[in-house]
């Protein structure tokens, strides 16, 4: 039976734990925030790994670590575009254009890049099939699962201290009213000017990290940075209806509900 | 009969139950258990689900002072309890900084359950170890406008003064138009 779950309740460093003391073999299928992940083991070691909404050829992986040049990935995939991964490979090993070496660390960092991805999902669907290896014409690689594992939890952690400080990002953000406060004046990363960029009562953080293509864990991690910085709190969105606070009083009438404000001052005064 | 709500919240042990037993005119309803986690251990017992004390304003109209739990893994009362709330207060120990992230974490989450006014209550002021009031809206990084109070949760009158800054915050929004 295949192993199913939930990774709010088995995180995602759990279950590479399990499969490396296991040494399992088979494929792990993550339905993530907006992605599926599908990583691949072989007897406790990753194998290959892959977001099924991205370009996951060995040309796009090649290409976003600079080993090929964006025309020279065009023309590959004009071309070459009914080639398996592993005649692409040895084509360009043959041509000059890339070594055997330059191919295996490329995919080792793609692939890596994908399982620290799901280290930030909080929660998605998983399953994991046993003895299922359907990676046909891909090169796969044979990586450790220790250092992930250690990794992994280290970011949870910190992924779980950021949700204690930001517990939801429905919330919006806004500058705060601080005299002599100059942003001008404070040295922010990229990142930062980024989000301070969307930073507006009428933005949820959610929207800010899609808007500036962040995951859960980067847009904590920098929103906390300006929080501790003073520069911004935390808001209801503007034009966001708030949840009905439901029935507060047991009057509708302005007056009568002041009214009984009075009477609780007058009668906790007295106690 | 009339029935008005106000809910007190805060980390585990920031003395909620102590604040609502001072003033309550009934023996407060606690679901207490022992607790088992040895970290957890500076109590014998914990609440579970929920305290409940009562004030008699009137004939016709009565104050419910709900107390939620504060151990993390019964934050699914939270929302039924702040339900039809007047206003809350937020329980902080000022002896232990280390829950002051929790606090300012629990005071977020209800925020975005319902826009009412609020009061920050920083308790155990009496004791040596207690951080000084300035330090702890630093630390719990409070708005200048948010009502940081000493507090003192086995104290009558302490604990009068925080329920009354909360009437008066809510009475004051109602002035603004707001509630």
């Amino acid at each position: 039976m295949a192993l199913k779950g939930n990774l709010r309740d088995f995180t995602i460093t759990q279950l590479l734990n399990l499969i490396n003391l296991a040494r399992k073999t088979g494929t792990l299928v993550v339905e993530g925030p907006g992605e599926v992940a599908k990583v691949f083991f072989r007897e406790g070691k990753l194998s290959y790994a892959a977001i099924e909404q991205e370009d996951n050829s060995l040309a796009a992986v090649l290409q976003r670590t600079n080993r090929i040049t964006t025309s020279q990935y065009k023309l590959i995939k004009e071309k070459a575009s009914r080639m398996s991964d592993k005649e692409l490979g040895l084509v360009l090993i043959n041509a000059g254009y890339v070594s055997q070496d330059d191919i295996l660390l490329s995919l080792q960092q793609y692939f890596l890049a994908v399982v620290r991805r799901l280290f930030t999902w909080g929660e998605g669907f998983f399953r994991f099939d046993q003895g299922d290896l359907s990676v046909d014409g891909k090169i796969t690689v044979r990586i450790d699962l220790e250092n992930l594992i250690i990794e992994g939890s280290r970011q949870l952690r910190e992924l779980e201290k950021l949700q204690e400080e930001i517990p939801t990002l429905d919330m919006a953000l806004k500058f705060t009213d601080r005299p002599g406060t100059n942003l001008r004046n404070i040295n922010l990363s990229v990142q930062e000017w980024r989000v301070v960029s969307f930073v507006n009562p009428k933005n949820s953080m959610r929207q800010i990290a899609r808007a500036t293509k962040m995951n859960d864990l980067e847009i904590r991690r920098v929103i906390y940075g300006l929080l501790q910085a003073g520069l911004v709190e935390i808001i209801r969105p503007v034009g966001v209806v708030a949840p009905a606070p439901g029935r507060m009083f047991p009057t509708q009438n302005k007056e009568e509900q002041k009214s009984l404000v009075n009477r609780l001052i007058e009668r906790i005064r007295s106690l | 009969m009339q029935t008005v709500k106000i809910v007190v919240t805060g980390p585990f042990n920031a003395g909620k139950t102590e604040f609502i037993r001072s003033v309550s005119e009934i023996d407060v309803v606690s679901t207490e258990r022992k607790i088992s986690s040895e970290p957890e251990k500076v109590k014998e017992t914990t609440t579970v689900a929920m305290d409940f004390g009562r004030i008699t304003v009137d004939h016709d109209l009565v104050l419910y002072l709900f107390g939620t739990p504060g151990q993390k893994r019964f934050d699914f009362m939270w929302e039924i309890l702040s339900e039809g709330m007047l206003g809350f207060v937020v329980m902080v120990d000022s002896t232990r900084p280390e829950t002051f992230r929790e606090a300012r974490s629990i005071l977020e989450t209800f925020r975005a359950y319902a826009p009412t006014p609020y009061v920050v209550a920083a308790n155990k002021q009496d004791h040596k170890d207690a951080w000084d009031i300035d330090d702890m809206r630093l630390a719990l990084r409070l708005d200048p406008k948010v009502k940081l109070l000493t507090c003192v949760a086995t104290s009558k009158e302490k604990v009068k003064s925080v329920l009354l800054e909360l009437l008066y915050g809510i009475l004051a929004e109602m002035e603004e138009g707001r509630s």
